[in-house]
């Protein structure tokens, strides 16, 4: 799970892809996760770094991290070869 | 150190450009409580799904139709339609606030004089009278309302048996301008049926004419419509006025008025755009002031409205269960009241709000029943808050044609509560249990024992 390295973003969740002129807004706890993939955080890591910051367990954060890299993919936001 | 509040990641691509056709998206706030009450406690305390019936908005919106047309015309009944509603609890509040009883049954019929309503304030509409219920009805003297001409006749041996003259209006259906026009209930004014049915209850003289009575359809979105309809009636009673000297007592407009739900399909919310009851009060109250009737002759205008006046003290609250992605991408959300107990989610694009406080994010979501049903779908597409599992939801304006049309189907129906004026919680309805259910099911001797064991 490799976030496309153009991308820029901004602290207040604005996302801007320069390889194809789109832009995304992302809510705050999508912007963590979007700056722990830049920073080259695994999956675990991302998992128990939110689990330990926000109300939610381990299972239904998991799921939804799942679900937020699926949709990352079908923007073309992350790395080809992922 | 507190952990801080969940919210699902969520990004969404924005798209520049000039608002649809429908506008742009509306953003509706939370509702946490009803009539004061906390949904979140509501379903700590009587289970989710619930159903909730708001006493005050009953009586409120009864108060503000009976003033709208009771300010424009002398003499105004309501009677309460009870297939639209037939909770005791709910009859009750329209019996207590000067309602008569409207029925299309004979269960129906039971239910009311159970009630204790006066069988002489009872309107027995219906295309499926019995025999017994007719007589029934005659010996009560309440007020039956003619559908066709095996009924007329019916009630003329019925008559002749009892040796009582049944009360009765006929039932009349008629071109207002509208589409679909409605046609199978009653006898058409047009091609002059209704003229025929009265002349052969006058000639007959075993029934007494009391009125005329007319169902012009269902969600009307045209006040002027009824005021043809009122204006028809007129025409027919002036005839009988002239022909056989007979005054009608009153003229029953039927219910059909529209509440504010908005039809699927609709560009604008109904709230906005459906005719308020001022308008349907000025249209009718308009017709019949200037028909022919002298003021002293004016007939009772009864009124049998049900939905609008309903609709919006009704909520479901509901729980999330679970959410997932369709196959092109789209977020669906399943909650635990389905089609099962709204109805009326087919014709309506029910408003759906979250019970507690959300981001400003927002995710274009279907929003699927708890059924193992491809229809159960409560709305194709809404923008909803990043909802959560075992979140809250509130369904709006489900207080019409849902709890009688509700199905025990897949699973048991939930508990409804009425929150009344003072804010206190009663349970009106209990929620099933299995032998509610199977309690009424017999087993054949050879099928009682299903042999799991060998």
């Amino acid at each position: 799970m490799k976030i496309n390295h153009n991308l820029a973003v901004s602290e207040s969740g604005f996302l801007f892809n320069p390889g194809t002129g789109e832009s995304f807004t992302v809510n705050p706890i999508g912007a963590e996760i979007i700056a722990m993939l830049r920073n080259g955080k695994s999956r675990t890591e991302i998992i128990d770094s939110i689990t330990q910051l926000y109300q939610v367990d381990r299972n239904s954060f998991e799921k939804d991290l799942q679900d937020f890299n699926g949709i990352l993919k079908t923007y073309n936001l992350l790395e080809k070869d992922e | 150190m507190e952990k801080k509040h969940y919210e699902r990641p969520h990004i969404v691509r924005l798209d520049a450009g000039m608002p649809g056709k429908s506008g742009l998206r509306s953003e509706l706030p939370p509702t946490t409580h009803i009539d004061g009450v906390a949904v979140a406690e509501l379903i700590e305390k009587y289970g989710s799904p619930l159903f909730v019936l708001s006493e005050k908005t009953i009586r409120n919106t009864y108060q503000k139709a009976y003033k709208a047309f009771s300010t424009r015309y002398p003499k105004v009944q309501f009677a309460w339609s009870y297939k639209t509603n037939y909770l005791s609890a709910v009859c009750n509040i329209f019996h207590q606030e000067g309602s008569w009883a409207e029925v299309v049954s004979g269960f129906e019929y039971e239910k009311a004089i159970a009630s204790g309503v006066d069988p002489k304030k009872i309107i027995f509409n219906g295309p499926a009278k019995t025999r017994e219920e007719l007589v029934l009805a005659t010996e009560n003297g309440s007020l039956i309302h003619i559908d066709h001409l095996d009924e007329l006749y019916m009630l003329v041996e019925v008559a002749e048996s009892t040796s009582q003259k049944p009360r009765v209006a006929i039932r009349v259906n008629m071109d207002t301008g509208i589409y679909p026009m409605w046609d199978r209930f009653g006898f058409n004014y047009e091609n002059g049926q209704a003229w025929d049915a009265l002349n052969k209850i006058m000639h007959s003289g075993k029934l007494e004419l009391m009125g005329l009575h007319t169902h012009i359809g269902t969600f009307i979105m045209s006040a002027n419509a009824y005021a043809v309809a009122a204006s028809k009636l007129a025409e027919l009673a002036r005839s009988l006025q002239q022909k056989f000297n007979h005054q009608l007592k009153y003229i029953d407009l039927g219910g059909g008025f529209a509440s504010k739900n908005t039809l699927k399909g609709s560009y604008l919310p109904g709230s906005d755009t459906n005719p308020t009851f001022n308008e349907y009060a000025e249209a009718i109250s308009s017709a019949l002031i200037n028909s022919h009737f002298t003021p002293g002759e004016l007939p009772l205008l009864i009124l049998e409205t049900g939905r609008a006046l309903i609709d919006e003290s009704g909520y479901i609250l509901s729980t999330v269960i679970a959410n997932k992605r369709m196959s092109g991408g789209r977020r669906a959300t399943i909650i635990d009241a389905g089609v099962n107990l709204l109805f009326t989610s087919f014709w309506y694009q029910h408003q759906v709000t979250v019970a507690q406080g959300t981001s400003q994010y927002r995710e274009d979501t279907s929003l699927y029943g708890p059924l193992c049903m491809n229809i159960d779908c409560i709305r194709e597409s809404i923008n909803l808050p990043l909802l959560n599992v075992n979140d809250h939801v509130v369904i709006h304006k489900t207080g019409a044609y849902n709890l009688t049309q509700w199905m025990q189907f897949i699973h048991l129906r939930p508990n409804v509560v009425l929150i009344d004026e003072k804010g206190e919680v009663h349970i009106v309805r209990e929620k099933e249990k299995l032998t509610d259910v199977s309690g009424s099911e017999l087993i054949p001797e050879h099928l009682v024992k299903i042999n799991q064991n060998s």
